[in-house]
C-alpha cells in the first residue's frame, strides 16, 4: 500500500531549460517523483516529495530546489522550544528518526 | 624531507551476527542504549577481498553496520565506514554528517586508492541527501554509484553488475517497519506519562480528584492507540495528516471507555465526564501520532508544519477546555 503525505506542500522546483538529462535525481530520490520525458527530467508526483534533498545535493547542474528540513513534528517542536533550526538531534528521549 | 608511510588499517568484520549483536538490536528497539550504539569508523573486509573487490560505504550506527555486513554471505567486499556519530545513513545524511566532507576524509585517512585499484564506490541510497557525488569525484577520483534502500538487495545489485532496479531504489513502510519502530515511541512517552501520574495524585490529595483506575486505563490505552495502534494501522486510517489519524482512533478508543463505564445507561456517569474524556483522550493520541512523522520515510518538513499549525493549538484547547470541565464535574460529585 502506497502512503501519500499532505499535497501541495512540498517546495521542490525544478528549472527546466537547465537540465540535461542526466538523470542523478531519478537515481537518488527515494520516492520516484522524476521521470524522464524526451532527455528531460519532469516532477511527476510532487507530493511525493519528502524534501530530504537528495536530488538538490547530487545534482551537478544546479537545477534543482527544495527547502529541505526534517518532517519529524518532535524536531520541529524542540526547534521552537529552544529557538534553533530543527534538526535530527533526538538525544534518545523520542521520536524513532535517528 | 621525511616522507612516512602511514600503515593501512583493516579490521576484519564476518557476515555472521552473535548473540550479542541480535541482544544490541534488540534493546535499541527498545530505546536501551540507543543514542551510543556505535562500531569504530574506518575500512573493514568481509571474506577476502582484494585490489578488485567492491567497497561498500557505511554510517558508524551499528544496527546499520550490522545489517549491511549480515547480507554480504559469500562475497569478499570492503566495507567503508563513516563517522556519523553513532547515527544511521538516513538521519546523518540529513544532518550531513554522513556528508561530502567526511566521506572524502574517511577515503584520505585509510588510504583507499592505496588499498584498491579501481575507483568505484557504492553508497547506499539513503545517503544521498548528504553526499554530492559528483563533488566525491572532483575531489577524490572515486566516482560514486548509489546501491539499494534495503541491505538485503546488495548480493542481487552486485551479481547485476552494480545496477539497482527501481525496486531497490524505492523506499517503503510496511507495517512490519513501522511495528519495529513502535516500542521506541511507547518507552519515550514514560517521562510525560509519570509526571501525569504525580499531577493527578497531588489532585487526589488536594481533594480536587479523585482519580482512579479509569483514568489511568483511559491514558494508557490513548497512549498505546497514539504510539502503537496508529502507527501499525498508518495507511488504512482516512486522512492524511498524522495527527488527524491519531485524533480519530483516540476519538473511537474515548467513546469505548466511555461506553464501558455505562455512559448514557448509568446515570452516576456523568455527562461531563464523558465529555471530558471525549475532549482530552484524542488529542493526546493525535500528539503521539504526529510525533510518529519522525520515525516514517514519507513526511516532509513543510507537511508537518502545516498540519501542526493546526493540530497544536486545537490539541491545546481541546485538553485545556476538557481538563476544566472534569474538574468541575469533579466538584459538583465532591
Amino acid at each position: 500500500m502506497k502512503n501519500y503525505y499532505l499535497k501541495n506542500v512540498a517546495t521542490l522546483k525544478l528549472e527546466s531549460p537547465k537540465c540535461t538529462g542526466c538523470g542523478k535525481c531519478i537515481e537518488v530520490c527515494p520516492h520516484q517523483v522524476f521521470v524522464m520525458r524526451e532527455g528531460k527530467s519532469v516532477i511527476v508526483e510532487k507530493d511525493r516529495c519528502m524534501e530530504c534533498g537528495a536530488c538538490v545535493k547530487n545534482c551537478p547542474f544546479n537545477v534543482l530546489e527544495v527547502k529541505p528540513g526534517v518532517g519529524c513534528a518532535s524536531a520541529i517542536i524542540i526547534g521552537w522550544l529552544t529557538g534553533t533550526e530543527p534538526s535530527c538531534d533526538c538525544s534518545g528521549s523520542s521520536g524513532g528518526c535517528c | 624531507m621525511e616522507i612516512t608511510n602511514r600503515e593501512i588499517q583493516v579490521a576484519k568484520t564476518s557476515t555472521e551476527l552473535t548473540f550479542q549483536d541480535i541482544l544490541g538490536a534488540w534493546k535499541v528497539r527498545w530505546g536501551i542504549n540507543r543514542m551510543n550504539y556505535k562500531v569504530e569508523p574506518g575500512l573493514y573486509s568481509v571474506g577476502k577481498p582484494d585490489s578488485n573487490s567492491p567497497v561498500m560505504v557505511s554510517a558508524n550506527y551499528k544496527l546499520s553496520f550490522d545489517m549491511l555486513r549480515k547480507e554480504l554471505k559469500g562475497l569478499n567486499t570492503w566495507i567503508l565506514v563513516l563517522d556519523t556519530k553513532g547515527v544511521n545513513v538516513w538521519c546523518a545524511a540529513g544532518k550531513g554528517t554522513f556528508g561530502t566532507q567526511e566521506l572524502l576524509n574517511r577515503i584520505a585517512i585509510v588510504q583507499l586508492a592505496k588499498v584498491v585499484s579501481h575507483r568505484t564506490l557504492v553508497l547506499p541510497q539513503l545517503g544521498a541527501p548528504g553526499i554530492s557525488a559528483h563533488e566525491v569525484t572532483k575531489y577524490s577520483g572515486f566516482k560514486v554509484i548509489y546501491g539499494p534502500v534495503k541491505a538485503k538487495d546488495i548480493p542481487s545489485f552486485i551479481h547485476s553488475g552494480m545496477k539497482a532496479t527501481e525496486d531497490m531504489r524505492t523506499v517503503r513502510f510496511s507495517t512490519y517497519d513501522r511495528l519495529v519502530l513502535t516500542p521506541v515511541e511507547f518507552v519515550g512517552t514514560f517521562k510525560v506519562s509519570l509526571m501525569i501520574f504525580g499531577i493527578l495524585f497531588l489532585l487526589n490529595i488536594l481533594g480536587v480528584g479523585p482519580f482512579g483506575f479509569v483514568d489511568f486505563y483511559a491514558y494508557m490505552g490513548v497512549v498505546i492507540v497514539g504510539c502503537v495502534l496508529t502507527p501499525v494501522l498508518l495507511p488504512w486510517i482516512p486522512g492524511r495528516a498524522f495527527a488527524w489519524k491519531g485524533w480519530l482512533l483516540g476519538l473511537i478508543w474515548a467513546i469505548l471507555v466511555n461506553v464501558l463505564n455505562g455512559w448514557p445507561t448509568v446515570p452516576q456517569y456523568s455527562i461531563l465526564r464523558a465529555l471530558g474524556y471525549l475532549l482530552i483522550l484524542p488529542p493526546v493520541s493525535a500528539y503521539y501520532a504526529m510525533n510518529f512523522t519522525g520515525a516514517s520515510t514519507y513526511t516532509s518538513f513543510s507537511g508537518v508544519l502545516k498540519e501542526m499549525r493546526v493540530a497544536i493549538p486545537a490539541m491545546i484547547i481541546s485538553i485545556f477546555l476538557g481538563a476544566v470541565i472534569i474538574l468541575v464535574n469533579n466538584f459538583i460529585i465532591l
